[in-house]
């Protein structure tokens, strides 16, 4: 049983979809607060679209259940079709209709909430100056930009105020810096008008910037749900660790209040997450964590010696591979700190930058 | 909770058993029909193979299947000569004339078989023919030497009509095949002339069978050409032969039987049609590999342009004057005198002629009901299987598809069997007639219908239903206003050949639904040549200018796609 919040909007719980013997969607949990924007990152395959067509209601779920405002939407029993739910969403494709104009696209859903023609047009002026579209509101679709036909998308799935906003990967099929852009332009717009969102993505960036949280989901499963500050500093699984940034997994083993990994060892009480009993685990050290310096130079955090194995300079940082006995660590460092191949360093980790991961 | 009274069940399984059984009436019906009415008794209905042991039980009807495969295979081999060096020049080499000679062979593609046989009717008759009179006039002899009335001439009238079928598969081929593959056959030392005849030409082999294998069944499959030729000539073929098992007495049971090679060897040939096209890697033809640079005939450029003009001339230019002619003329044995212009014939039959008058409405009535019906189901069925709405979608997409490889006479004959006894009694009426049409052109709607929902991103449906309308209002606000217009284009490509159809129209006429196709065969029995000449030129002014709409509507090559 879930324990039901007051201000828990949408929620899935034990949500499943099969198709023949594969399961694409394998019982994922996920409370939405009202207002709350939520995105579902994860590698293709991993299930995050099939998960957003089932609250969709384009998707019977084979199992679990999707229900909004404490009613439920899609179980077992039964689901409630798209045009019942109250949701709006936006598509790769866009799918602009091409055969309307952009006043007619955004109009559509008011017009089949039966709204008064006079409201239908305010409403629609409004969401278009919103979304910077104003001028252009009597162009037919193909006269518009992958960009501008995006804001058209953006303004149609708005203008309805739907209980919840639907975003499948709205944004993979415009060149990149019109998607840095349009990043902004989505967070701006949820700032703007506070509809729960469920964002689609297969792109970290996308998630960070949009996000309050975001579900890493992989081969059907939820991996961790966090905030982005919490889900890079705090990774509760190599997964999530590897897909959100670039980390080093390093072996490990607890030995009562210790860890030694490499040769080294650490007092074990400031490392994070750290497995309960002794035992070999999982520790994820994030490559601009470690610090690079000269052998010899002392402060206060953990020291491994290292040698420089190999380095490629790629402008605003250093990329190093340094050898710990024949433990590899990929290190991040600033620009001028420049240390030939073959040089022996001193590695600096703060213990509390490690991470116990799953 | 109580999830059931949520429950929402898409009428999925009632849309699939409607469509269902409209295939069932229309297509698989019909043909079962045909295969049980062969193998039983007319009278008892017992099951017996006596019905083929009077199908093939004398040497004059099997005279007529071997009458039809030496047919068919003579009009390929003229048909090859037409089409090869037609198709070659417009598509590979500079001759002068490319546009006209196309615009030639659609025009040959688009005047019914039949249309064009009454031109050759009048140009060859023994004596009275055009020719025959030119020649005389010439040489001074007193008879002329040309007789359509023969195997030959059926041969050559029928291959005049059919080449085009080869034609756009070969030129279609040919048009892909990259110049670097003759480029390479060049720089190893090979002439022109060896290059196309050793490196293109086998290249787009493929093509030339898959061309052949519709040109042949095409040709054995015809009514209206051997009927007007052969009957006269007094030998029969299979279609003929069919024909007259369905004279009075009627016996549609050995008709049934009778029509079974036919049916035989249009699916076998189709089977191994698709079975060639599929085999992509033979074909070189990957469109990619660089551009395509016409080869330089040099001093062969008008004679080769003279070989194109000499076949328009047979296919297209010389039928149609002495039709035009005639149809204008008070007796068209007179000549192209002023005074032997008159518009009498069309008058008489577009007001005076109960029956040709009639006709004509039929023909535009049943065609434009035709249209709309095969349409409306190929958009149905095409719609329900791409959505995946139904399971089993692809036996209904199946059956759309499955009267292609049905020649229009065997369809008839099932048609006859299936709706004609009690208690439906629908022989003569206009609804079997239509039935008989919409089956006979399901293919073409469906191919049409199935690329143009292809065409339709589902997300633009999605939207909808997540804005809050259901799939009605999504089929309404924009499936349907995208389709409207390749629809359009799909509509005149069933409207335009059911205009024309006479092999299924043939056997379902009663005297009150006959269409111009069917009244122009009884005017060719009559010997009306003028009057019928009037009809035929109706019909072909009425063919051209819908073609054109269709030109304008999907683009000037709308007719020759191939398998459109």
């Amino acid at each position: 049983m879930t324990l039901v919040g007051k201000t828990d909007k949408l929620i899935l719980s034990g949500l499943t979809r099969r198709f023949g013997s594969f399961t694409a969607v394998d019982s994922v949990d996920l409370s939405l607060s009202e207002g709350e924007f939520v995105s579902l990152l994860g590698p293709s395959g991993c299930g995050k679209t099939t998960t957003l067509r089932m609250i969709a209601g384009f998707m019977p779920p084979s199992g679990g259940s999707i229900s909004v405002d404490g009613k439920p939407l899609s179980g077992p029993g039964g689901v409630v079709p798209p045009e019942r739910r109250g949701m709006s969403m936006i598509f790769q494709s866009y799918a602009i209709w091409p055969n309307m104009t952009v006043a007619e696209n955004v109009a559509f859903g008011l017009t089949l909430r039966r709204l008064s023609r006079a409201e239908v047009r305010d409403r629609v002026a409004k969401i278009l100056a919103t979304v910077r579209m104003g001028h252009l509101s009597e162009r037919y679709p193909a006269e518009l930009s992958g960009g501008q036909q995006q804001r058209v998308a953006l303004a149609r799935a708005i203008v309805v105020q739907p209980a919840v906003l639907l975003l499948d990967e709205p944004l993979s099929n415009l060149d990149a810096s019109l998607r840095e852009e349009m990043r902004f332009e989505i967070r701006r717009l949820h700032d703007e008008f506070r509809i729960t969102t469920v964002y689609v993505t297969h792109d970290q960036g996308e998630a960070m910037v949009t996000s309050d949280r975001i579900a890493v989901m992989n081969e059907g499963r939820i991996e961790q749900v966090d905030a982005p500050f919490q889900l890079y500093n705090r990774p509760r699984t190599r997964f999530v660790a590897g897909f959100i940034g670039r980390t080093n997994l390093v072996d490990a083993e607890r030995r009562g209040g210790e860890v030694a990994f490499g040769g080294f060892v650490l007092p074990a009480e400031r490392l994070h997450g750290l497995p309960d009993r002794d035992g070999p685990f999982t520790l994820s050290i994030r490559p601009e964590a470690i610090g690079v310096t000269a052998p010899g130079t002392e402060d206060a955090r953990a020291r491994l010696a290292a040698t420089i194995a190999e380095r490629a300079y790629l402008g605003d940082h250093w990329d190093y591979l340094a050898m710990v006995g024949s433990l590899r660590l990929r290190v991040q460092a600033p620009p001028r700190v420049a240390f030939e191949t073959g040089s022996a360093v001193t590695l600096a980790v703060d213990p509390s930058d490690m991470v116990a991961v799953a | 909770m109580s999830f059931a009274r949520l429950r929402q069940i898409e009428p999925s399984s009632l849309v699939f058993g409607v469509l269902i059984i409209a295939m069932v009436l229309l297509v698989v019906g019909p043909i079962a029909r045909l295969l049980l009415v062969s193998v039983q008794e007319a009278e008892t209905g017992a099951l017996t193979l006596a019905n083929y042991a009077a199908a093939y039980g004398r040497p004059r009807y099997l005279g007529a299947l071997l009458n039809s495969l030496m047919l068919g295979g003579t009009v390929c081999a003229l048909g090859l000569a037409m089409a090869l060096p037609l198709a070659w020049a417009v598509a590979r080499t500079d001759m002068p004339g490319r546009n006209f000679t196309k615009i030639m062979v659609l025009g040959a593609f688009m005047i019914p078989p039949y249309l064009g046989a009454v031109g050759w009717m009048l140009l060859a008759g023994p004596n009275a023919g055009w020719l025959n009179r030119a020649w005389m006039w010439v040489t001074g002899a007193e008879n002329g030497i040309f007789d359509i009335y023969t195997f030959s001439g059926l041969a050559l009238v029928i291959a005049l009509s059919s080449f085009p079928y080869i034609y756009v598969f070969v030129s279609s081929a040919l048009e892909l095949v990259s110049s670097e593959l003759e480029d390479a056959a060049s720089i190893l030392g090979s002439g022109p002339w060896r290059t196309t005849l050793r490196v293109t030409m086998p290249l787009v082999m493929p093509a030339i069978i898959a061309g052949v294998i519709v040109c042949f069944l095409e040709s054995i499959a015809l009514f209206g050409t051997p009927a007007l030729i052969a009957l006269p000539a007094r030998f029969t073929v299979v279609t003929t032969q069919l024909w007259q098992f369905f004279e009075f007495p009627t016996r549609v049971e050995v008709a049934a039987a009778y029509s079974m090679p036919l049916l035989v060897v249009t699916v076998a040939l189709f089977g191994l049609q698709k079975l060639l096209l599929a085999r992509k890697g033979y074909v070189a033809v990957s469109g990619k590999g660089g551009e395509r640079r016409p080869l330089r005939l040099g001093a062969w450029r008008w004679p080769m342009f003279g070989y194109c003009f000499f076949v328009a001339l047979l296919a297209v230019i010389l039928p149609m004057i002495v039709l035009l002619q005639a149809a204008f003329a008070k007796a068209w044995g007179r000549g192209f005198a002023l005074d032997n212009v008159t518009l009498r014939n069309f008058i008489y039959i577009l007001f005076e002629h109960d029956k040709a008058r009639a006709s004509v409405g039929n023909s535009f009535q049943y065609g434009a009901t035709t249209a709309f019906i095969a349409i409306g189901l190929a958009l149905a069925v095409a719609y329900v299987v791409n959505r995946r709405l139904v399971r089993f979608g692809g036996v209904l997409s199946f059956l759309c598809m499955a009267p292609f490889v049905i020649p229009g006479i065997v369809l008839a004959i099932g048609f006859y069997a299936t709706y004609a006894p009690p208690p439906l009694a629908l022989y003569g009426t206009a609804t079997i007639l239509v039935l008989a049409f919409v089956t006979r052109f399901l293919p073409i709607a469906y191919a049409n219908a199935d690329a143009a929902i292809k065409a339709i991103n589902p997300e633009m449906e999605e939207a909808v239903r997540i804005l809050g309308g259901g799939r009605l209002t999504a089929i309404r606000r924009v499936v349907a206003p995208l389709l409207k217009k390749s629809m359009a284009g799909g509509w005149l490509l069933v409207f335009i050949p059911a205009t024309r159809e006479l092999s299924a129209a043939i056997f379902l006429v009663g005297p009150n639904t006959r269409v111009m196709s069917v009244l122009l065969y009884d005017l060719s029995e009559e010997g009306n040549f003028e009057q019928l000449a009037a009809l035929g030129t109706v019909l072909l002014a009425i063919t051209l200018g819908l073609s054109l709409i269709g030109f304008r509507v999907i683009g000037r090559d709308f007719m020759l796609r191939r398998g459109g």
